[in-house]
């Protein structure tokens, strides 16, 4: 303390700064360490001791995988098993074929649409209508060879995962637009009202909500009595694919609603004035300004629908039947019907790797649409 | 300064010590669903002041998976024999201390003798009550559609053609592949016990065939699908199979609920109390399971879950309708019918899992 700082009317917190500053801490560098820190503590830590089991065999005992080091006369063993990623194709028919199929097809239909892309404003409609056809037909290939192929119980319910949150995800946006775009246009009034209804389910217990939903589907359900009245016979709805699909939309719904809805609020109502002065009809005024206005609202929706759809577990456990294998299932199953703890954090980890390339995916197109390219 | 530090410090060592040694007064119990009679815990914790965190499963692989985790929290732990078995070789429980169970002298020795086959010397566990692994059915909308088949015999749930008949009104199968695979290797006449993988391949075959007429596969869910109508055939644990016959005559809709040990004989098990190695309340777990060896206590959650009670002194006190009920109590006859399974090695039940989950996903 052989100098005193001369401004003495510096803020306490100087003090520690130059202190911190002192050992090469900015005050930057701190901000971005809470986050950090958190990141590292509860996201890369457990992520790393999932990895490191997913790397290890299951064993009968406490705890139920094997040790990645072990010690013996002296010597340090690393023993990494890649046996559990092995098994999660293991027993599928995935050939030559098959890739090369896969592989065609993928290739075929991105070509199309790039072409497509470059040629939109050069050729005739009907050449880039058959561009478009042959990047679908393609597309469709792709998806009939997946979903053909004779695979595993992994994969299937990987994919099957994914074809379940794709197709709710679809039925959340056609049910989810117009309700937003209602209480975006609605009167004030009645705005918070129906933003209120949105929201009120949350306010229960979302297992519960997912149960009552059987009181519905079930075969003398609230649907089938009325059914009943006019003579149709009782249809199976609970443990089918179908109540996955009333369950997965009815709970995420308002996920895909509210984003939507905050996006609509904001669009500014003298476009649609000048849209409508400049002659068009209401469709095309929302086709052409609404719909592209409103593309960020709708990606951030669905994709708070499809990311946590892909993972379910509580709503194909209480609706589904046992053909329903969701990743969530599969998971559940490893962990408390087998005791496998490593063949589930391989699943978790691959699980992971497939999540993040949609989620990365649809980030860029969220800030290409923001961006206004 | 220093000796006051030391004092006091000893003081709270001797405190933690003290507390130790009478554990609070706190009971986590895990027990299978539906298990247990209404006012058994209360009365439990009036006449001892504990308070019983009651928590319940519905898989001897859910236990295991918790047990094996390790941690767990429980005190007392009801794992079937022939998952308790291999749990007590891989040392997971704490030896029973028999001086603080004086009710001991209640049990039934057949029982005690049948149990030793899976834990030597009744070291580690004490028989809570035992049952049957079979058929559970709606016997109207069955007769419906099977006509004079009656419901004696497996053929009902392994024939593909029988099976299909009932599709539409609802089959479900536990979600317990030890047990459902031992009941079909046994309905192929082979051994229920075996390890063969041919055996295996073929039992699967066989749940394969009838695995597009299940509803679901699940050990608790037929309880009230069962009671209400909504499914009609469940391969399922006898005093479950009970209950849902007692809702269903209560709710007095029509439905009524049969329970069938077929011909070919069935799984008979034995679920034990036993307390894991690291429970934190030893000592309110033995007064537990002693509190539940009493006579009038075991007797009474007997006649309220309708499973036999493995408690010799219960008997008198257990109602004639449960008692005399061939199938709760079977005759000789039947009993001579019934097998036991032994716990699956671990490379066994490796496979048998795979192959379940195979089954399961119809794939």
């Amino acid at each position: 303390m052989t100098t005193v700082p001369a401004d003495t009317s510096s803020r306490p917190w100087d003090f520690v700064q130059r202190g911190l500053a002192a050992v090469g801490i900015s005050g930057r560098g701190l901000v971005i360490a809470a986050p950090a820190l958190w990141m590292t503590l509860f996201f890369l830590v457990p992520l790393a001791v999932v990895f490191g089991i997913s790397l290890s065999v299951k064993q009968f005992g406490q705890p139920p995988y094997s040790d990645l080091l072990t010690t013996e006369s002296g010597t340090v063993q690393l023993t990494l098993h890649l046996s559990n990623y092995l098994k999660l194709i293991e027993g599928s028919i995935v050939d030559g074929g098959f890739w090369f199929n896969l592989a065609f097809n993928l290739i075929v239909a991105a070509l199309a649409l790039v072409i497509a892309r470059g040629l939109s404003r050069s050729v005739e409609p009907l050449a880039l209508f058959a561009i478009y056809a042959v990047a679908v037909v393609a597309g469709a290939l792709f998806l009939v060879t997946l979903y053909t192929a004779d695979l595993n119980v992994y994969l299937t319910a990987f994919l099957s995962s994914i074809r379940i949150a794709a197709i709710s995800t679809v039925i959340a946006i056609l049910i989810g637009y117009p309700m937003a775009y209602a209480i975006a246009l609605a009167a004030d009034r009645w705005r918070n009202i129906l933003l209120m209804l949105v929201i009120l389910p949350f306010w229960t217990s979302f297992l519960l909500r997912v149960y009552a939903l059987s009181s519905f589907l079930r075969g003398e359900g609230v649907i089938n009595n009325f059914l009943g009245v006019f003579g149709v016979p009782p249809l199976v709805m609970m443990q089918t694919d179908f109540a996955v699909y009333v369950g997965i939309v009815y709970s995420y719904l308002p996920f895909f609603i509210l984003p939507l809805y905050t996006n609509l609020v904001k669009l500014d109502p003298a476009l649609l004035e000048a849209s409508a002065d400049l002659g068009a009809r209401p469709y095309r005024t929302f086709l052409s300004i609404t719909l592209p206005l409103s593309m960020p609202g709708v990606v951030a929706g669905a994709m708070l629908v499809f990311i946590p759809a892909i993972g379910e577990f509580v709503i194909p456990s209480l609706l589904g039947g046992p053909g329903t294998q969701m990743i969530g299932r599969i998971l559940w199953d490893e962990f408390f019907g087998k005791t496998n703890w490593p063949r589930a954090a391989a699943l978790a980890i691959t699980m992971l790797i497939i999540v993040v390339i949609p989620i990365m995916l649809m980030q860029r197109a969220q800030n290409a649409v923001v961006e206004g390219r | 300064m220093k000796k006051t530090l030391a004092l006091s410090l000893g003081a709270l060592l001797l405190s933690s010590t003290a507390v130790l040694a009478q554990e609070e007064p706190v009971l986590n119990v895990y027990n299978w669903s539906d298990y247990i009679a209404e006012d058994t815990i209360p009365k439990f914790e009036a006449e001892t002041g504990i308070k019983v965190n009651y928590d319940v499963f519905d898989s001897n692989e859910l236990v295991e998976a918790k047990l094996l985790a390790g941690s767990s929290g429980y005190d007392v732990v009801v794992p079937s024999g022939f998952f308790l078995e291999r749990q007590v070789a891989a040392g997971l429980f704490l030896p029973l201390d028999k001086s603080k169970l004086p009710n001991l002298a209640n049990m039934d020795p057949d029982v005690m003798a049948a149990t030793a086959a899976h834990d030597p010397e009744n070291k580690f566990a004490i028989d809570y009550m035992w049952g049957t692994t079979a058929i559970g059915y709606n016997a109207g909308k069955v007769a419906e559609r099977l006509g004079d088949q009656a419901v004696d015999t497996w053929d009902v749930v392994f024939k593909p053609e029988l099976v299909a008949k009932l599709a539409d009104c609802g089959v479900t199968l536990l979600d317990a592949p030890a047990e459902v695979m031992a009941t079909a290797l046994n309905y192929l006449g082979l051994d229920p016990n075996s390890e063969s993988v041919d055996d295996l391949k073929k039992a699967e075959d066989l749940l394969m065939s009838i695995r597009p007429h299940v509803r679901y596969f699940n050990s608790s869910q037929y309880i009230d699908d069962l009671g209400n109508g909504e499914v009609c055939l469940s391969v399922g644990y006898s005093g479950d199979v009970f209950i849902a016959q007692a809702a269903a005559a209560d709710a007095n809709a029509g439905v009524e609920v049969g329970y069938a040990i077929p011909k070919e004989g069935a799984l008979k098990w034995f679920d034990l109390f036993a307390i894991p190695a690291d429970a934190p309340h030893p000592d309110n777990a033995h007064k537990f399971i002693d509190f539940m060896m009493r006579p009038d206590i075991a007797a009474a959650n007997t006649n309220y879950v309708y499973y036999a009670s493995g408690n010799k002194a219960a008997l008198e006190f257990i109602d004639d309708e449960v008692k005399n009920d061939p199938a709760i109590y079977p005759t000789p006859e039947v009993s001579a019918k019934l097998f036991n399974l032994k716990a699956h090695t671990p490379d066994y039940d490796e496979l048998l899992t795979e192959t379940w989950q195979r089954i399961k996903a119809g794939s």
